[in-house]
């Protein structure tokens, strides 16, 4: 199928590219920008005026609790590839499940599903998984989710064997005993709540360890959702040394921090904790510079597990549909333009996850998201297809409506 | 009743007026219990006017008064002392305005959760009518008829003087 | 942000937590609270103001003591008392928090006493009905994990205000484990917002939050530096149920360290008083000749917390 996406403003990070132009798409592909390829008949035409046209986004990390809910939701939310995380019910650690979820995806036929293979059997952290099988079985990567490894030698072994390989390992840096007890970031507004504290020692212990493995092992490792200014500062500090090493951080951590959990929201309680002022400040100076991808960290949680009291309430909001809108907020606040915010969520992650995807040059998948940057809608739960309806942001106004999204030159919204 | 004078009459004068009424009955021994605020300075008056030597006793009704649902608890709530036994005692309830009776009623109720008197009499300057229940002034020295949203307040000057005023709603 | 115990108005119409509270409110719980103390030494013990009231006392958290003396006040007060204690076992899981008080206002409890061992779950609870449109259903919290135990917090005050009459000379000390304590926190509030110039918090390291100083404390690890002249001096018990990993080496070290002997007491103020908000672990934060002794004012406390009690339920459940 044939189409044009016409009088939008094209942005391809990647590629340099911020300009009002048509956009042709042939046999799932992009075919041409600005001009008509020759011999171009389109079949469809897409009006995109006062709309961003950009790469589909990739999120690095949305949970698929109902697969066909969550995927569509990904759409509405432009976003064309999810990477999901492997601590669903049962674990991905073996590669058959894999294998299921990738098909279902594919019989689904909207976002890309990407899935992150288990690094251990049942992320107990002792025994493998069968690293390879699953890579075949179509994982990108391996990862332990938010549980950690406790066993360091456990953990050297574990990047030893993915190195042999050169497959990647992706982990959220947090000390177990640390962080055990924790359900608040350790600073004033625990103290004052009573609330018991996770220290930024606790990410900052675990980062540490892992770059002492990375320098020994030559793994390539990506840092899921880093929380804190210090765990930030290390990450710079190993780029700099050329280390294999890449992070991401979610999009709540750079709008929110501690002071949010107000009357003890539990909307506000997330894994890692949203942290301090100056934690967020980092965060976002490391998003807006490159070092750091931003995802959405998508969590459903049903209303029985969330509105209980904080330390019982499960961590995580909904994140797919908000991806976008929360992005632009946290440009426009921290003075990002916005092919740099776009380039967050889609040609960083692309990076990360070592893809060609990720932009618009000619020749490259027809993942397409076409949004309207200035149109608001309000947060209700009506208003989102995901089944998460968990939001700090429940009632609030946003900026930032994704009209139609592409996914191998396929409209799927 | 009769209409309000201007301007009014002097709250010392009246207080020495009841006295007068009060006096014929002292052989009862009766024991004073002034309702604040207003209770309280006239019962003051009437132990001195009286020569009566016990202390008069004190009562806040906030915690008997019949309109909790609608008002909720007054902000500032007096304790209640009551300094001598109940029990058999011939009681002068003493109170600046009687009106509707229902604070009457309310201090009769919080009186008796303190122990059974042989009587209970009740002792007011003034009378503006309006009763809501049966409750009736033993003692009264003032009659006075006032119009719907007036309401008559004895206030103590800072001499120590006590002095009506006339309020509107 | 709006604060969710008071109304538009600014009347209290839940009480979850000291800190928000402005003074007048606090004023008004103590100055209702000596009337109540009134009511509760004569013959009749009784005033009619929440007859044909349900009380629910909703314990998540075992305590006889203080579920006694709410039900103690909530009686002197003639409302109807019910007793629920839902053991937070696993066994008796199944009803969300919020099912339980769904149902409960169903059989038209107007005032729900909740203790529970999560911080802010009373909270929880006073959002909810708000949602549900119920404002003539009120909210105390008797406890909610660490965060906060206001009316232990009141009758602490009360207690002060009783023996030494002005906050604003004051120069006061909570000992012990402030980091597990809802009492402590309470504590701090109050008397900050009551005017009280100086606070103190004594205890070892691992027993005191982090950002003390923020709340407007003076902190002392050294027990015999931070007692000196001080007025009061507050208690607080050694937590072992609070207490997981490698808080303190032993009982033994604590009290030769942090324990209240007559020797230290003669550090502070000669009139000093000494209060605990109890149950006490005698030779572990105090000696048993101050528990018994002149200056200690523990016993006291619990009178004037069922007074306290009283106002508290009085004043929410008007408004």
């Amino acid at each position: 199928m044939n189409i044009v996406i016409e009088n939008g403003r094209v942005i391809d990070p990647k590629n340099g590219v911020d300009r009002n132009c048509s956009l042709f798409i042939a046999d799932g592909k992009v075919a041409g920008l600005g001009d008509a390829p020759a011999g171009f008949v389109a079949d469809q035409t897409i009006d995109a005026t006062g709309c961003v046209v950009c790469p589909g986004l990739i999120d690095l990390g949305a949970r698929l609790n109902s697969i066909e809910a969550e995927l569509a939701a990904a759409v509405a939310g432009g976003v064309t590839s999810v990477v999901v995380p492997p601590d669903a019910d049962p674990p991905l650690d073996e590669p058959e499940l894999a294998d299921r979820l990738v098909h279902r995806g594919a019989e689904i036929g909207k976002a890309r599903v990407l899935p992150l293979g288990a690094l251990t059997l049942g992320l107990k952290g002792e025994r493998l998984s069968e690293l390879a099988g699953l890579k075949k079985a179509g994982c990108v990567a391996f990862s332990q989710a938010n549980k950690t490894v406790v066993d360091t030698e456990a953990l050297l072994r574990a990047m030893e064997y993915a190195a042999t390989f050169g497959f990647a390992i992706w982990l959220q840096p947090q000390d177990y005993w640390l962080a055990r007890n924790g359900i608040a970031h350790e600073g004033e507004v625990a103290s004052r709540l009573g609330l018991a504290g996770i220290p930024v020692a606790a990410e900052t212990i675990a980062i540490g360890t892992i770059i002492q493995l990375v320098r020994d092992t030559g793994c390539r490792v990506h840092l899921t959702r880093i929380s804190s200014a210090a765990g930030m500062a290390l990450i710079q500090r190993a780029r700099h040394d050329h280390l294999p090493i890449t992070c991401d951080v979610g999009v709540h951590h750079l709008l929110l921090t501690e002071n949010d959990i107000g009357y003890f929201n539990p909307h506000a309680r997330f894994s890692p904790p949203l942290r301090a002022q100056n934690d967020r400040l980092a965060l976002s100076a490391a998003a807006a510079s490159g070092l750091a991808a931003v995802c959405s960290d998508h969590t459903p949680v049903g209303a029985d597990d969330k509105l209980l009291p904080f330390g019982e309430a499960k961590p995580g909001a909904t994140g797919l549909e908000v991806l976008l809108p929360l992005t632009l907020k946290w440009a426009e606040a921290a003075k990002v333009d916005l092919p740099t915010a776009l380039a967050r969520i889609t040609a960083s992650p692309a990076e990360v996850l070592g893809l060609p995807s990720g932009q618009l040059a000619v020749g490259a998948v027809a993942d397409i998201c076409v949004f309207d940057p200035e149109a608001t809608w309000q947060l209700t739960p009506d208003a989102l297809k995901s089944r998460g309806k968990n939001s700090p942001w429940l009632g609030y106004m946003m900026t930032g409506k994704v009209r139609t999204t592409l996914v191998a030159g396929r409209v799927v919204f | 009743m009769s209409p309000l004078p201007n301007p009014l009459p002097d709250a010392e004068a009246q207080c020495r007026q009841l006295a007068d009424l009060i006096r014929p009955q002292l052989h009862h021994q009766p024991a004073l219990l002034g309702i604040y605020s207003g209770g309280a300075w006239i019962a003051e008056r009437l132990k001195e006017l009286l020569g009566l030597p016990e202390d008069i006793g004190l009562i806040d009704v906030s915690f008997y008064r019949d309109d909790f649902a609608e008002k909720g608890l007054h902000p500032q709530v007096k304790p209640t002392v009551i300094p001598f036994d109940v029990e058999g005692r011939h009681i002068i309830l003493v109170d600046d305005v009687l009106y509707t009776g229902r604070t009457t009623r309310a201090a009769i109720n919080e009186l008796f959760d303190y122990g059974r008197p042989a009587s209970v009499a009740m002792a007011v300057l003034a009378d503006r009518g309006g009763r809501e229940l049966p409750i009736g002034a033993t003692y009264c020295v003032w009659d006075v008829d006032l119009q719907d949203g007036q309401s008559l307040v004895l206030g103590k000057q800072d001499d120590g003087r006590l002095v009506w005023r006339l309020e509107h709603a | 942000m709006h604060n969710p115990q008071l109304n538009k108005d600014g009347e209290l119409i839940h009480l979850l937590s000291i800190e928000g509270l402005p003074q007048r409110i606090l004023t008004q719980i103590l100055d209702t609270a000596a009337s109540f103390m009134e009511v509760s030494a004569r013959e009749v013990k009784k005033v009619p103001l929440l007859r044909g009231k349900s009380v629910f006392n909703l314990f998540f958290e075992n305590s006889t003591r203080t579920r006694t003396t709410f039900e103690i006040a909530a009686k002197r007060l003639s409302a109807d008392v019910i007793n629920l204690d839902i053991n937070k076992s696993s066994a008796s899981k199944g009803e969300t928090l919020l099912d339980t008080i769904d149902n409960l206002c169903a059989m038209h409890a107007n005032l729900f006493v909740v203790r529970h061992a999560s911080s802010g779950a009373p909270y929880l609870i006073a959002e909810h009905l708000q949602s549900i449109g119920r404002d003539d259903v009120h909210v105390v919290n008797a406890g909610d994990g660490r965060h906060a135990h206001p009316t232990q917090g009141l009758l602490d005050m009360y207690t002060i205000r009783h023996y030494k009459k002005d906050f604003t000379q004051l120069r006061v000390a909570i000992v012990g484990d402030i980091l597990h304590s809802r009492v402590a926190r309470s504590d701090i509030h109050a008397l900050t917002t009551l005017g009280v110039p100086e606070v103190r918090a004594i205890g070892p390291e691992t027993l005191l939050p982090k950002h003390l100083d923020k709340l407007g404390v003076h902190v002392f690890h050294d027990m015999e530096e931070g007692l000196k002249d001080v007025d009061v001096i507050i208690m607080l018990r050694l937590q072992n149920e609070r207490m997981t990993g490698a808080l303190l080496p032993s009982a033994g070290e604590y009290f030769r360290h942090y324990g209240l002997t007559p020797q230290k007491l003669a550090l502070a103020k000669p009139d000093a008083i000494v209060m605990h908000p109890g149950p006490m672990n005698r030779g572990v934060e105090i000696h048993s000749a101050v528990a018994d002794g002149s200056q200690a004012v523990i016993l006291p406390q619990v009178t004037f917390g069922i007074a306290v009690r009283m106002a508290v339920m009085s004043i929410v459940a008007g408004n």
